[in-house]
């Protein structure tokens, strides 16, 4: 029988998955995350915003496992083998050749492959006659399960310069969806990047809500105008949030009202509050340190996005509970 | 010529306020200045200079497209491939253009030269002038996963100046290293907080790997507390300027207006930046 007949039989429905991104960078959205993590019971946390995950620095992380992360393969050419034909140099679209190579007997100078600027493509050393060329993969970063105080996270760290940070993405998402299947924890949160790029796009792929932390300034509208035009893209319904939005309220209700015209809806108002950096410093979440201020306005988003979740989980357990008969009858 | 990229590790720092503000000081000293905006998957340099677009033009990037009459199923495209953007299956082959890298593989490979690349727009690319000066921007279409390519065609448009000043996007993965690539000093915009620190002194990793020179302007100094200071004396690293908490300057950006403008102790803030271009650039 297949898993969805165990899923509406226990009554149970299936792990639910918030990400919280921005689009502009700096809007607080870590800040906010750290205090959903604090505030809500049955979830796992999962950092996604792997380019510079900040997450890890207030949740005080035990990490329970370390994993290797592999993006790719990248090129390297054996010097010992290199006749310097030029053949990879002359196939390479990425700029990663350069004719710098140490000499050896055959040779005075052999080819060498930038590791950096290397697309991990693997055209050189398809077509290289010598077979000088070693192509496999790199370990590109790690990433980690741990425990913190408000539940169990997943976190990543990408090694210095080092590319695929979308496949990273997934890495973490799958394996915290995974851990909340196996503690019977109903929610994952994902800490987003900013931007609306790769990593962005791994991170709300089949989210089941995004909420997106702007700010009260033009460039906060105009960014904020970009990441719900990629959540319509992907179908992913979306609220948002304006994080001090006491700095311009004249651009919090344009952005408010701009937000409602498209389809998006409003999750509530944080306002500025300069705990929130003491807050950081302490290594803590704000809603930790304090119940009045901006503790009091986190708390009553996270009171929204819970109960947007709760309202769009009875009719996906609907959903799933049907699809065995969908299944059964093909 | 002197090519300077602002970036962070952290977004939300102000790297955009720093590039514009700086663009347009350089230019009222009488210098000929170049603005970049690589920050493609968000641009947001026009909202302060308020440029006049003179031209625009659509980006295209590549990727196979296969004659279904000359393929013989034959499967090497996909071995190739290490994206999964061509696969071949069957009697079929799927070709998934935003997962490629245009590495150009699959068309080597296909003995029956059933493959031809085509072009796929995935931005566009604005050049124009706001006031003295010239400003080239990217913007990324949406849903497109890969803004490095666009990031290239943006920083290969940068007009003849004496500084050229290029906007990165946050972070440190591919488009920004990208934009920092080839700069002949990178200022990373941090803020004293612990994540700014944390981001801050991922930025300088990157840099140094890429063996660039560096210097670090801290912004809404004050607001958190002394580690970045202590972090940047440490490693030996120059903090350049100093940018004061100051609310001014946070409401003239909110407004999509120059802080340098309205705000002296932001113009002040700025100088010792502006006085060290113009000594590497006599150098
Ligand atoms: S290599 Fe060329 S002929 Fe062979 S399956 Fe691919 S497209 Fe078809
Ligand atoms: S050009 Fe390269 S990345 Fe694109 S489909 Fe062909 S082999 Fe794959």
């Amino acid at each position: 029988m297949s898993e969805f007949v165990t899923i509406s039989t226990s009554g149970r429905a299936p792990v639910r998955e918030l990400a919280v991104i921005s689009g502009k960078g700096g809007t607080g959205k870590t800040s906010i995350v750290a205090s959903f993590a604090a505030l809500s019971r049955n979830s796992v946390l999962a950092d996604c915003d792997v380019d510079a995950a900040d997450l890890h620095l207030v949740l005080e992380p035990h990490v329970v496992r370390r994993n290797e992360f592999t993006g790719g393969n990248r090129a390297r050419i054996k010097h010992g083998h290199c006749n310097a034909c030029r053949k990879c140099e002359e196939l390479c679209r990425f700029d990663a050749i350069f004719f710098d190579g140490p000499g050896n007997g055959l040779v005075e100078k052999t080819f060498r492959v930038d590791p950096i600027a290397c697309e991990g493509c693997g055209v050189c050393a398809w077509f290289c006659a010598e077979q000088a060329i070693d192509f496999s993969p790199v370990v590109n970063g790690e990433w980690f399960i741990s425990d913190t105080r408000c539940g169990p996270m997943v976190h990543a760290r990408l090694g210095v310069a080092q590319e695929n940070s979308g496949k990273l993405v997934s890495t973490v998402r799958t394996a915290a969806k995974r851990i909340a299947e196996e503690r019977g924890l109903d929610l994952v949160i994902i800490d987003g990047s900013p931007g609306i790029g790769c990593p962005v796009i791994a991170s709300i792929t089949a989210a089941h809500l995004v909420l997106a932390v702007s700010e009260p300034t033009l460039s906060g509208l105009h960014d904020l105008e970009r990441v719900a035009a990629l959540t319509r893209h992907f179908r992913i319904p979306a609220l948002v949030c304006i994080n001090k939005w006491d700095l311009n309220p004249e651009i919090c209700s344009r952005i408010e009202v701009w937000a409602c015209e498209h389809g998006l809806g409003l999750a509530g108002r944080v306002r500025y509050d300069r705990a929130v950096t003491a807050a950081q410093v302490k290594g803590r979440a704000v809603v930790e340190c304090q119940q009045n201020g901006c503790a009091e306005d986190i708390r009553s988003v996270w009171k929204n996005v819970a109960a947007h979740l709760q309202t769009n989980k009875t009719e996906d357990a609907n959903l799933r509970i049907r699809m065995p008969d969908l299944r059964d009858s093909r | 010529m002197m090519k300077i990229t602002v970036a962070s590790g952290k977004g939300g720092t102000g790297k955009t306020t720093i590039a514009t503000n700086l663009a347009y000081l350089a230019a009222q000293n009488g210098r000929k200045v170049a603005y970049i905006d690589c920050d493609v998957e968000e641009p947001n340099g026009h909202l302060f200079l308020k440029p006049l677009i003179a031209s625009s033009k659509l980006i295209g990037r590549l990727h196979p497209r296969v004659d279904e009459d000359r393929c013989t199923h034959c499967g090497p495209c996909g071995e190739i491939c290490q994206y999964s953007a061509i696969v071949c299956v069957g009697e079929k082959v799927l070709v998934h253009p935003e997962l490629c890298h245009a590495c150009g593989g699959c068309v080597l490979v296909c003995q029956p030269g059933a493959i031809t690349e085509v072009l796929r727009d995935c931005g566009t690319l604005e050049a124009g002038n706001a006031g003295e000066v010239r400003f080239v921007h990217g913007v990324l279409n949406i849903g497109e996963a890969m803004s490095t390519p666009l990031v290239q065609q943006v920083k290969a448009a940068a007009p003849e100046a004496d500084l050229v000043i290029i906007d990165s996007p946050p972070g440190t993965s591919c488009p920004v290293i990208e934009s920092v690539r080839g700069a002949d000093l990178v200022l990373l915009v941090t803020e004293p907080t612990p994540f700014g620190l944390h981001d801050l002194t991922l930025a300088v990793g990157m840099v140094r790997a890429l063996k660039l020179s560096l210097g670090v302007v801290v912004n809404r100094a004050g607001s958190g507390d002394n580690r970045t200071r202590e972090y940047c004396q440490r490693e030996g690293i120059e903090i350049l300027s100093e940018i004061p908490d100051d609310r001014h300057i946070a409401e003239a950006y909110s407004r999509g207006l120059l802080a340098a403008e309205t705000v002296p102790a932001f113009r002040t803030a700025l100088e010792p930046l502006l006085a060290r271009f113009s000594e590497d650039d006599a150098s």
